[in-house]
Parts: structure tokens; C-alpha cells; sequence
């Protein structure tokens, strides 16, 4: 299993797209390992500096609608090669969430209220995620305020996590 | 308890459940494209796996950037072709012969009511129109598709939007989607299929109805559907006319994968589409939607016919029909698309290009470039597009580029006005 832990970057939109993520002009690389220095190129958050603020972050947490548009897997590949693993929001576009746990990657849902309560507490001093994946907690921590949220994910889901994505799983099952 | 057309779908094409609620389907159909499948092929090939599952299954077309604009693209579209060759893939449509998409695919006939279709690419939802459950996938179930021929699915709730009274004239398919989709929000079908039913939809053509289920995924939709019925059959009639003996039993065939009478819903979102005006997107999110009255005197930089959404012949027939004997605004260049070659072909003997050409635009070969910002019609920092296309994000057919969508009849009124401006065709 990849690593689920780690410093927060936080992006306070909903309707987060993919074309935002990894704009277009990018798809025509044939690796992801050179989709690395153009995350979240496009972002339109007012402040945003993808040069400076992506660095060093594993956790991304936003709000609803994340991963909206365009198939492209390139979107959680750049993730991926940036460091971020795991993204939590209020909830997701179905084929960016399908796309992350195919990667063996996770794509949480938290309810609205715990997300706002993860802004309110964490968004301005930032923080770091300590992910549990058996006791499925997020304990979210910024030295002096600490606060645990429970979370769920699918039984084939998480199946696909522990096998580090679908290519396998569906090559010896079917 | 009545089945949705997806239930029926899925319980025809479910061989596993690994857990509740997630369903392994097989697929009739696995589409292909330059963009999203090299990397999957690499993947297949790195792992020893550089096998298909059936070849007849798989239909191939090099649409993004065609013809290759540098050394990268050529290496995508040459990945695409030497797989295609190696595998026997028949139907791979290359420089020349290639469209768009989710134009050519459908107009080879290859999407029959009932099929599963899968393809790298988000407006894959457009082949619902057929009646069939068609579904955007990333690269990893692209290449699971093509090497085993399934697909996981969790199972999907349908929203049903009915459409009564019948559209005023100068309104179109592309004003009747934008207006669902401000109602159901970018969010509001999230993982759920979009059956479009009603007066309104049995009277629209099979490109019509294409340009409604094509932005499904503009509200979050899985899959648009429509139900499959005599104009579905007509126009799929020379491709299948050697598996039925009249029409009349391809439509009863075809009928079974129309909803039960008291199939469950997850919504019904009612229209009268007596009430509908054209419309535009303003800002960065297809369901911010405007009327064209209240957009009216926008400036925009340039307009774009064409794309999976609105480039077919029907599209070009209504734009040329407006700029009949007319030029576009001189401050502003104008580019059309025909979708295919077919519709490119049709397009010229209808004298349709030479109206295009005469009024000032630049007509382009078949290709999804200009749509998301990959070639043929980028926009610069600070410019605006009138587009026929489907989205509207930030960036999207360049940095700091605005796109506004609408129909190609309110895409060629802006291109003579240079302003956004309402079709002759709208008496509203």
C-alpha cells in the first residue's frame, strides 16, 4: 500500500476540474513521471502558487465536486508524482474517484460538516494528516490542536488499494 | 419493482459483484483514442500483457491532434497505429479518414441500443443517445477494457428529465442541454445516468440527440440515454439491415431496452420547452447559464463550430443557413470543424464550406484540437471564444482564454455581429 500521510495542502473551491489539474496542452507526454512540474497549473484559487504552495504536501482536502471534467488519469498520475496520494473531499466526479483507487490511490468522502469543521480548525495554520487504514481514522494535527475524524471506504475499493490498482485484480479474476 | 434502461443494461451485462453495490460488466464496445490510450498500451506492453480482447470489439481514431503537430504527438499517433496493426484492429481510422470521436463512431454505426461502450474520454456519455450505456473511463479501465473486456461499474441511480411542449424556433439541442444542466447543477448527476425523454426528445434527430447526451458529464452524468425508437432504427438501418428483416423488427428487438412503465427514478426534472430561449455560458463552469439577451453586445475574439457536441451536418447546415451570403465581423476570425470526413464530404456538395469560405472562416480537417486547448484555434491571455463545444473551464482552449458555449445558430449570428448576439432564426 502507498503512503496516505502527511502535510495538508488545502484548496478551499468546490468544482476543482481536471483541466485545472493537468491542463490539456500537457496529454500529449507518453510518461507520467513528465507530468510532475505542471499540477495544478490552471488552478483558479486567487493566491495559489502551484510553484510554491504544492511542495512537500501528501494530503490534498477541498471541498465538493473534485476532479469534475475530462476523463484523464493524467490528473491523479500528477498527484501521484507530486507526492499526493490521497485527496479528501465533500465528494467526487466518478470517473477522477474510479480513476484514484484504479491507481491504488484513495479518494475519500467526508460530510460537509466535517469538511467545514477541517477548514475552520486546520486551513489557516496548516497541518499534517495521519492516515489509520485499519481503524480507518484521520488525525489531522497542527501541534496544538489535534482532532481524529472516522471515515469509510468501499470493500472494492480498498481491495484495489491493497493491490496497488485494478490491472492486476481483474487480469487473474476474469 | 420496473427497471431504468441502465438497470436492464447491467442486469444483461453483470457476470460479477464483488461487493454490493459494484458491478463487473462486460463490453460490446471499447473506443480508443491517441490521447488516453498510449499510455495504456505501454502499460500492457511493460507488463507482458500486449494482448486484446477481441478486435472486432475494439474501434481506434487518432482526434485530438491530428495532423500531429510535434515529435510527442507523432509518437502517440504512431503508438496508436503500429498496436492497431499488431492486434488486427480493423477499425482504426487514421490521418484521412479520421473524425472525431464520438462523430465518427457513431456514424460507422458501431453503437447499437443495449451495447456497454467504454472509452478514455469524458464525452463518451454522447453514444446514449442510441440507447446504449456509454461511459467515460481513465486510462486504467481503458486498458483493463481492452485486455479482458470488462469494466467495474458501481451501480448507478437515473435521473429522468422529461421535455414537454416542443421548442420554439431558433432553439436548439445545445440551448435544451445548457438549460438542464443550470438546473442540475456541474454536480447534480454525479454518478448518476440521465434518461432524456418526452415529446421534445422523440421528435429530435439521432445529431440532436447526440448533442443532448454528450453533455451528460456536464452535470456530473454518468451516461445521457435516450430511448431507442424509430429514429434510432432509420438511422442505424444500413448498418443492421442484414440482422432484421424489416425495421419494424429491429424496433421491436430495439424496444426492449426502453424503460419499465414503473421504473424507480432517483428524480424527474420536468421542462417545457415552450419556455426556452437560447442561451450562452459565462465564467468557468458549464452550468453557468445566461439567456443570449443578457449576454448580448459580449465581445468575443473568435468562434469555433465544430466537436463531438455540435459538429455535425445538421450543426453546419444551420450555421451556413444564417451566414448565407454574409461575412464574419472584421474583428473577429472565425473557424469551422466538420466532424468527420463524411460530414466534411457532405458539407462541400451541399455547398455548405463554400458559404463557410465566403463568409470568412477558416475551415479546419476533422479534429477535437481546438476544444480543449490542443491546437487548431488556442486562445491567447485575455481572449474570448464563442464556441460550440462543451466546456467552458478555466483554460481550456488556452491559458487565460474565456469560452462561452452556445448552438452553432447563435455561434454564426456572433461571428457576422462580433458581438454576442441572438440567430435570425429566434423570433422571441
Amino acid at each position: 500500500m502507498k503512503n496516505f500521510s502527511g502535510k495538508i495542502l488545502f484548496l478551499d473551491r468546490s468544482d476543482i476540474n481536471t483541466d485545472e489539474i493537468i491542463p490539456a496542452k500537457y496529454l500529449t507526454e507518453l510518461t507520467k513521471e513528465a507530468l510532475k512540474p505542471y499540477c495544478l497549473e490552471d488552478l483558479n484559487i486567487p493566491g495559489f502558487d502551484p510553484k510554491k504552495d504544492i511542495a512537500g504536501k501528501s494530503v490534498v482536502i477541498t471541498r465538493a465536486n473534485f476532479g469534475c471534467g475530462s476523463s484523464r488519469e493524467h490528473a491523479p498520475w500528477v498527484l501521484e508524482y507530486n507526492g499526493i496520494n490521497l485527496v479528501i473531499a465533500e465528494n467526487f466526479a466518478r470517473i477522477f474517484r474510479q480513476n484514484m483507487f484504479n491507481c491504488g490511490l484513495m479518494a475519500i468522502s467526508l460530510p460537509k460538516e466535517t469538511i467545514d469543521d477541517i477548514f475552520a480548525t486546520f486551513a489557516k495554520t496548516g497541518a499534517d494528516c495521519t492516515t489509520d487504514t485499519e481503524k480507518k481514522t484521520f488525525t489531522i494535527s497542527n501541534g496544538e490542536t489535534t482532532k481524529v475524524y472516522p471515515f469509510t471506504v468501499g470493500e472494492f475499493d480498498f481491495e484495489l488499494v491493497k493491490a496497488g490498482g485494478w490491472v492486476d485484480y481483474a487480469d487473474s479474476k476474469y | 419493482m420496473g427497471k431504468t434502461v441502465a438497470q436492464k443494461i447491467f442486469d444483461a451485462h453483470r457476470i460479477d459483484t464483488p461487493t454490493e453495490g459494484v458491478n463487473v460488466l462486460t463490453l460490446d464496445r471499447v473506443f480508443c483514442h491517441e490521447i488516453t490510450t498510449p499510455i495504456a498500451i505501454n502499460d500492457l506492453v511493460a507488463r507482458g500483457k500486449d494482448r486484446v480482447f477481441d478486435p472486432e470489439k475494439i474501434k481506434a481514431v487518432i482526434d485530438h491532434v491530428t495532423p500531429a503537430k510535434d515529435s510527442k504527438t507523432a509518437e502517440q499517433g504512431k503508438t496508436m497505429r503500429d498496436w492497431a496493426r499488431r492486434h488486427g484492429i480493423k477499425d482504426f481510422f487514421d490521418i484521412g479518414r479520421n473524425g472525431v470521436c464520438h462523430a465518427i463512431f457513431p456514424e460507422k454505426g458501431f453503437v447499437r441500443p443495449g451495447f456497454t461502450v467504454i472509452m478514455g474520454d469524458s464525452h463518451t456519455c454522447t453514444h446514449g443517445a442510441f440507447g446504449a450505456f456509454a461511459a467515460g473511463v481513465g486510462t486504467t479501465d481503458l486498458e483493463v477494457g481492452i485486455l479482458k473486456g470488462v469494466c467495474t461499474m458501481r451501480t448507478p441511480e437515473t435521473i429522468k428529465v422529461n421535455v414537454t411542449g416542443a421548442l420554439p424556433e431558433g432553439v436548439y439541442a445545445k440551448d435544451l442541454i445548457l438549460t438542464i444542466i443550470r438546473e442540475l447543477t456541474v454536480n447534480g448527476a454525479t454518478d448518476k445516468v440521465i434518461e432524456f425523454a418526452g415529446p421534445v426528445i422523440d421528435a429530435m434527430s439521432m445529431e440532436s440527440r447526440m448533442t443532448l447526451c454528450n453533455m451528460a458529464i456536464e452535470a456530473g452524468g454518468t451516461c445521457g440515454i435516450c430511448y431507442p425508437d424509430q429514429v434510432t432504427v432509420d438511422y442505424l438501418w444500413e448498418f443492421i439491415r442484414d440482422e432484421f428483416a424489416t425495421k419494424e423488427a429491429a424496433l421491436a428487438e430495439y424496444s426492449k431496452w426502453r424503460p419499465d412503465a414503473d421504473a424507480v427514478y432517483a428524480g424527474v426534472l420536468e421542462i417545457d420547452a415552450s419556455r426556452l430561449e437560447p442561451v450562452v455560458t459565462v465564467n468557468y463552469k458549464p452550468d453557468q447559464v445566461r439567456t443570449v439577451r443578457e449576454m448580448a453586445g459580449t465581445k468575443i475574439d473568435q468562434v469555433y463550430i465544430g466537436s463531438c457536441t455540435n459538429g455535425r451536418i445538421e450543426d453546419l447546415r444551420i450555421a451556413a443557413a444564417i451566414l448565407k451570403g454574409k461575412t464574419i465581423h472584421p474583428n473577429l476570425r472565425a473557424i469551422v470543424s466538420p466532424a468527420t470526413p463524411k460530414i466534411y464530404r457532405q458539407a462541400l456538395e451541399e455547398g455548405l464550406i463554400q458559404i463557410f469560405m465566403e463568409a470568412g472562416f477558416c475551415v479546419t480537417n476533422p479534429t477535437c484540437g481546438a476544444c480543449l486547448g490542443m491546437s487548431n484555434g488556442v486562445l491567447a491571455k485575455g481572449e474570448s471564444c464563442a464556441s460550440t463545444t462543451n466546456r467552458n473551464f478555466n483554460g481550456r482552449m488556452g491559458k487565460g482564454g474565456m469560452v462561452h458555449l452556445m448552438s452553432p445558430a447563435t455561434a454564426a449570428a456572433t461571428a457576422i455581429a462580433g458581438t454576442i448576439t441572438n440567430s435570425p432564426f429566434y423570433k422571441g
